[in-house]
């Protein structure tokens, strides 16, 4: 099979372009399942999960997996200080500079603050984070925060877990034109065509947890992402034809000019 | 501006109206909506004219709880730290009319309680007390906080009602959410339940939860106390409350309880009785009226009921529970709140929860976010 390229995000390169959330699967062997049906190669944990104080995490050893790398997120913080703090003790304990900013003040729609997003942004890729930013699918703050430093932009789809897909179409594609670091969209994401449709746009990957944690065959969802996201990613790089409302077959106004 | 501000434009005769109302085209209108679910959608729910739609409202409940908090249910454990009290409540066994030894921890004997909690497994604790401002005061619980915060992810608390300034001492020591319960949204009958003491001004605990949240507390917990007065009628001003709270202090989490009265030293019979139908009607209405409250349940609760309930919207649940001060490791029954129902430990609740395909989550938050 055709092999799609590559994505490099800071130091590191990814086959796969289906990033993958771990909460609410109702076991740890079915989320490790689902994970390893994914192809995924990397996972985020959030922070308040882990038991961080401790030297074993019954999380955390379930996600040990070849080639799966651990993105650790700050879900629950509230301000740019917190985020700070939390980053710092995950460098700490789980030995990585790696992380998933998101900072949502708002707990029903978990939506992302971008003035906090921002300043956390600043200070964490000054000491070194790779910082992958969750936020609103804002071109303008999206161009901020690359500016700011992070190693890839997050935009939502939809409001996190409403599987309602991409409702931000038309602020994404500026986002996609316009970045210069990876964008992977975040949040929304409810069904393999969604992911495919964010592929086809041109998204660098897609962020999905919900839609494939709940499901009633997490692992077997988890395949169909992974196919569909694959699938999306080679429609993108052999380009797809334009969109067009009515046939072209002849020039109508132009056609003189061959007289 | 306060909650008691919007509470005066409601009456208790207007909202028993508003939710004896409600026909069946109300209900499947508040199943069938697509946009967010308004309090009259809730009333419609919890109505006599919905005990036909329970199991679409069942459904629907679950599908909703799926949707936002996954296949897992969290687990906590109440800490009794001190049954000394000076309110009477007719309902609590902890009621200073009640001949009943009393009993507040110390450093010792709060962390044996600690030791043996941690060593079940749990990281999420809820401090109870009884009403006691000089022995169990503001005082006190800061130097509960500074003992035992360091041992858990997150540290709630159901006590007396305070000032403002108090909550926010208590948060930067560390106090992650507050329960507090309006016991009853009926005005004309608040005080014959709570004739003496502190509690017994309604307006003062009515707007604990304002307080709350300008001192910005991370999570409020809201209900009422089933088995005292109407529960419709009572479960629609908590709606109120909700959506009053939520648009109000936007950052904060809130929850949910449903106390059913239990038997307790002094207290008999409830007067009103909810039937385990009425209690699955309300746990869904609730839920599908807002997706994204927690709702939680108690031991209070009877194994096979709770075993059931757990995919019908909850999503957090206690375990192993004794409503007495040092009822882990002294084990005094006769200083208890009221009786528990749900008599397995820990590990055997958390075992029916793997049973049913349900991840339980003992850790959900660290100390590190606060």
């Amino acid at each position: 099979m055709k092999q799609t390229e590559t994505l490099r995000i800071g130091d590191r390169e990814y086959w796969s372009r289906l990033f993958l959330g771990t909460g609410k699967f109702g076991s740890y062997p079915l989320m490790r399942q689902a994970v390893e049906a994914s192809g995924t190669e990397l996972v985020t944990v959030a922070l308040r999960r882990v038991h961080l104080h401790e030297a074993q995490d019954d999380v955390i050893a379930h996600l040990q997996l070849p080639g799966v790398h651990l993105l650790p997120n700050t879900s629950g913080v509230r301000s740019a200080k917190e985020a700070v703090l939390a980053a710092q003790l995950a460098r700490e304990s789980l030995q990585t500079n790696w992380l998933k900013l998101e900072i949502h003040p708002d707990p029903r729609y978990l939506l992302p603050d971008p003035i906090e997003t921002m300043l956390a942004t600043e200070i964490l890729a000054r000491e070194g984070f790779f910082v992958m930013a969750y936020c609103n699918a804002d071109p303008v703050l999206c161009k901020r925060l690359e500016e700011a430093g992070a190693a890839a932009v997050m935009p939502l789809g939809a409001p996190i877990g409403t599987n309602q897909g991409l409702q931000t179409k038309a602020m994404l594609e500026i986002i996609i034109e316009q970045s210069q670091v990876a964008v992977v969209v975040d949040a929304g994401i409810g069904a393999p065509s969604h992911a495919a449709e964010a592929m086809e746009m041109g998204a660098d990957a897609v962020l999905v947890n919900t839609a494939i944690a709940v499901a009633g065959d997490p692992v077997a969802m988890a395949e169909a992402f992974r196919l569909a996201i694959r699938s999306g990613r080679m429609a993108y790089e052999s380009r797809l034809g334009l969109v067009s409302k009515q046939a072209d077959a002849s020039s109508p106004l132009t056609a003189f000019l061959s007289n | 501006m306060s909650f008691l501000d919007e509470f005066q434009l409601h009456s208790w005769e207007e909202m028993g109206a508003r939710v004896y109302s409600k026909t069946g085209t109300d209900v499947l209108h508040a199943l069938n909506k697509r946009t967010r679910r308004d309090l009259d959608d809730f009333c419609a729910l919890i109505s006599p004219a919905a005990e036909a739609y329970l199991e679409e409202m069942a459904q629907l409940s679950y599908r909703l709880t799926r949707k936002r908090f996954g296949n897992t249910t969290q687990l906590y454990i109440p800490l009794y730290l001190s049954n000394e009290c000076h309110n009477i409540c007719t309902y609590c066994g902890f009621s200073v009319d009640n001949r009943l030894e009393r009993l507040t921890l110390n450093r010792e004997q709060l962390m044996q309680e600690v030791v043996e909690i941690k060593a079940q497994g749990f990281e999420h604790i809820l401090l109870v007390t009884g009403e006691a401002n000089r022995k169990v005061g503001v005082d006190y619980l800061e130097q509960v906080l500074d003992w035992i915060r360091p041992h858990f992810a997150s540290v709630s608390m159901e006590v007396q009602a305070l000032a403002q300034a108090d909550y926010e001492r208590l948060i930067r020591c560390g106090l992650s959410s507050v329960m507090i319960y309006q016991e009853t949204y009926n005005s004309h009958n608040y005080k014959s339940y709570h004739p003496k003491g502190k509690k017994s001004n309604m307006a003062y605990r009515l707007e604990a939860p304002d307080r709350l949240g300008r001192a910005g507390i991370y999570r409020i917990g809201i209900a009422a106390l089933l088995g005292l007065e109407d529960w419709r009628i009572d479960s629609a001003f908590v709606a109120l409350h909700l959506a009053y709270l939520e648009r109000r202090y936007w950052r904060t989490r809130y929850s949910i309880s449903l106390p059913r009265l239990r038997p307790a030293a002094g207290y008999q019979a409830p007067n009103v009785t909810v039937s385990d139908r009425d209690f699955v009607q309300l746990i869904c209405a609730y839920r599908i009226y807002n997706e994204n409250v927690e709702i939680s349940l108690s031991t209070r609760e009877s194994p096979g009921l709770r075993d059931h309930l757990l995919k019908l919207g909850i999503t957090t649940m206690s375990a192993g529970s004794r409503t007495d001060p040092g009822g882990y490791t002294l084990a005094k029954e006769a200083l208890e709140q009221f009786e528990i129902s749900d008599e397995r430990s820990p590990a055997q609740v958390a075992a029916m929860i793997r049973s049913q395909g349900f991840d339980p989550v003992w850790k959900d938050w660290d100390r590190v976010l606060e």
